[in-house]
Order: C-alpha cells, then structure tokens, then sequence
C-alpha cells in the first residue's frame, strides 16, 4: 500500500484511516490532534497524538519536523518512566506518518478539580495546600531527571484516582500530561523558567488560589537536590520575564 | 493457544500458542534457518517477552512497517521477533529474543493470511511444537520470564526497596514497550 501522495491535513494516517476501531477527537492544538481510542487490545484505551502533515510546509522540511517532535516527545516520555517520573506510558508511535499512542490517564485535569473545589467544607485549605504541594513534588521528580516541561499548566496535570482512596476531587496522584513541548537539558534557567510559566499559569487560571502557590515551591524543594539554585534563579527570572536573550 | 484481533488492525488477526518446555526448539529454529516455508511463524523466546502487551506491541509495529514498506527483515514473522527487541542490531536482536537450541518456552505468532485459517494453524502448532500448551497470560509468561536478563536487555532501572526484585512491574512493562517502539529512531 503506498502513501497518499497529497496528504490533506486532516487525513489520519495508516492504519487509523481504514481502522473500524473508534476514533475519538477530544482536542486539538495547533501541532497535534489528540483522539481517545484504544490500542493494542479492546480494553486498553489510549490517548493518540496525531500531527498530520502541514501542507503550508515543504513535503522535505515537514518530514523532519514532524519526525524531530514526536521523537523527542516519546524519548522524554520513556526517559521519564525510567526515572520513575508519573507520565503516561508510550504504547506505540510512527515517526514517518506522525502519530503516538500513549496510555490513557483516569481521572481530571487539576485545572477542572481546583475550579471545582468544594470551599465550603471544613479543611478546604488544608487539602489544596496538599494538593499544591504534589504538584511541587511531581515537577521536582521532573526536573531531578532532567526534563523541563515547557508547557506547565494545571490543565496539563492529571489527578489519577489512586485505588482505595476516598475519592475526593483534589485527591489522586499527579501524572503530567503534553510534553510537546518539553526538552532533556541541565540548564538552571530551563528549570526556572519552566517553574515561572506555571507560576503565572496558576495565576491567571486560578487567580482566587494564587496564594497558595508557595506550596508548590516547598513540594518542589522537599525532592528535587538542585531546587536551591533553581529558585534563586527564578527571582531573577521574576524581574525580567520569561526571556532571557530578548531576541524573537 | 489463541487467535486475537488487535485494534485498528482488523485485517491482521494474531494467532498466538505459548509453549512450556518444549523439546524440540533444535528443530525449529533449524526449519527457520532452512527458510522452510511451512514455518512461516515468529518463534520467540518466551523467557525474554515482558507481556502479552509487549508481544502485541511488537506486532503492531511489525505490520506498521510492513504495510509502509520499512521492514528491515525478510517476512513479516522475523519481523516479530526484531521488533520485541529494543536495539538495531538484526542478529543480535534474533539471538536475545528469538528461539535458540536452548529454548525452553516459546512463543509462537502468525499473523494470519487467507490461505491458513485459525484451526490449521493451531493444528499445525500442536503437532510441531513439543510443548505443554499454556494460556497466553502474563501469569504464565511471568513463570518462565529470566527477569534479570530482561532487566539487563531492556537497561531497565534497579528494581525498587518495596518492588519485588524477581517480577516485573507495570512501569518496567511500560519501558520494554516504549523502548521496542522506539527502536531505529
């Protein structure tokens, strides 16, 4: 079977053009189209990254590009598991045709949990403040195996229901999500940045919660060995925004 | 022994017997090296497999690479077995995952064309192979896994204080699975 020629831009690749599987499209970006679907087996379900062909781009060009992002996206998944990072697990890819099969995470994003807290309850605090601590924790975990996220939101933070636990909305392990655009590098700037991107993430997003952030820094010190510099340098990075070099 | 339809892959279905103590491995690893074309299976080791999902996994990028063209070996069902290794290397991948004269258990796959159906396959299986036909389960693959050697293979981390060093873990599954995908990138 040959490749169309003149792929459209929202053809899905083989084999998920003939598959009699269903294909569910649950979001999409400006590089990707994510489908809920299952792999491998009937009762497995996945999360598949689709980033079909840019017409706009040369056919040469596009190859490369869609080929460099979905690897790096997979190595940094597979070097997270490794490092026992909570991540979803890589169930499959083709970096020729551009899509990623990955194990799909139970539960809600901590963005839908935070705006849909309960403030009435007794110790509604209490539990956020738990809740921002995990997250300081999990991106800790990351940045210890030399990862940064690039993209850190709490709409890109799972909270997994852990079995046995009383399932209350901001309970549940933290498995981060979209690493798109993450990269593998030991640069204390990469780590402060990644670290200031959530801080005004969390901000704007939950501008009621954003005193608790502090938390998320303590979470972030109690696992990571290198987190002193990292804060230090993120003052810096406080002053002067997000960019360093001031070009593009 | 088992035939199983993976999803988005109808057209391939996998027919599946896993072997305890199989006495003939000799024999069918030399009918592979005679490329007799009776047996046209992928015979794998089943110490070295990590999970059913891993050995599906391996088809799937099998067939994958198959219907764009990109398999790197002679039929599909060698196919298999290098895509249940994690390294470039063909040869080297046959020796760790495949049968050798020493192969206790195995795993035997045909991905199913028209000329065969499931019963002559099975039928064919049970006559050749010299072995206890066990349940495809990770239950019986984890009774014949040499965990050390999958550990060392796949460059797995140290097992964990409260893991139990002699089994494999979910996420030691899921590093095998994305390090075979992963493969020739």
């Amino acid at each position: 079977m040959a490749a169309d020629p003149l792929p459209t831009s929202h053809a899905l690749p083989s084999p998920f053009s003939t598959s009699t599987t269903p294909l569910t499209l649950i979001a999409q970006g400006a590089e990707a189209l994510l489908y809920h679907t299952t792999f491998l087996s009937p009762t497995t379900p996945c999360a598949l990254k689709i980033r079909p062909a840019k017409p706009w781009r040369h056919p040469t060009l596009d190859k490369r590009l869609t080929r460099q992002r979905i690897l790096a996206e997979a190595r940094v998944l597979v070097k997270c598991l490794r490092e026992g990072v909570a991540v979803p697990a890589v169930l499959g890819l083709d970096w020729e045709t551009g899509w990623m099969a990955m194990q799909w995470i139970d539960g809600g994003s901590v963005k839908e949990a935070v705006r849909g807290r309960d403030v009435s309850v007794n110790g509604a605090d209490g539990v956020l403040k738990g809740l921002m601590r995990r997250i300081g924790r999990a991106v800790g975990g990351l940045h210890a195996a030399g990862v940064v996220h690039g993209d850190l939101t709490t709409s890109n933070m799972m909270l997994r229901p852990i079995a046995g636990e009383t399932a209350d909305r901001l309970r549940g392990e933290i498995v981060l999500i979209d690493f798109g655009l993450a990269t593998q590098t030991v640069q204390e700037e990469d780590r402060a940045v990644d670290l200031y991107v959530l801080e005004r993430a969390f901000g704007s997003t939950h501008p009621r919660e954003e005193g608790t952030f502090p938390e998320v820094l303590e979470g972030y010190r109690e696992v990571f060995k290198g987190a002193k510099g990292t804060l230090r340098r993120l003052e810096e990075v406080r002053m002067r925004g997000r960019k360093k070099s001031m070009v593009g | 022994m088992e035939s199983i339809t993976v999803p988005h892959l109808p057209a391939h279905t996998l027919h599946v017997g896993l072997f305890k103590d199989v006495k003939n491995a000799t024999f069918l690893r030399q009918q592979l090296l005679d490329i007799n074309t009776d047996f046209q299976y992928a015979f794998a080791d089943a110490s070295m497999v990590a999970s059913r999902q891993a050995v599906i996994a391996a088809c799937s990028r099998a067939i994958d690479d198959s219907i764009f063209g990109r398999m790197k070996t002679r039929n599909l069902h060698s196919e298999i077995v290098f895509a249940l290794s994690a390294i470039s290397n063909i040869s080297e991948s046959f020796r760790r995952m495949g049968i050798q004269d020493t192969t206790k258990h195995v795993l035997a796959i045909k991905v199913l064309d028209e000329s065969l159906t499931a019963t002559q396959v099975h039928a064919f299986l049970g006559e050749h192979v010299h072995g206890t036909v066990v349940a495809f389960t990770d239950e019986e693959l984890s009774s014949m896994q040499d965990v050390p050697r999958i550990r060392k293979i796949y460059k797995l981390p140290p097992a964990g204080k409260d893991e139990n060093a002699k089994s494999l873990s979910k996420t030691d599954e899921a590093i095998v699975i994305g390090s075979m995908a992963l493969r020739g990138s």
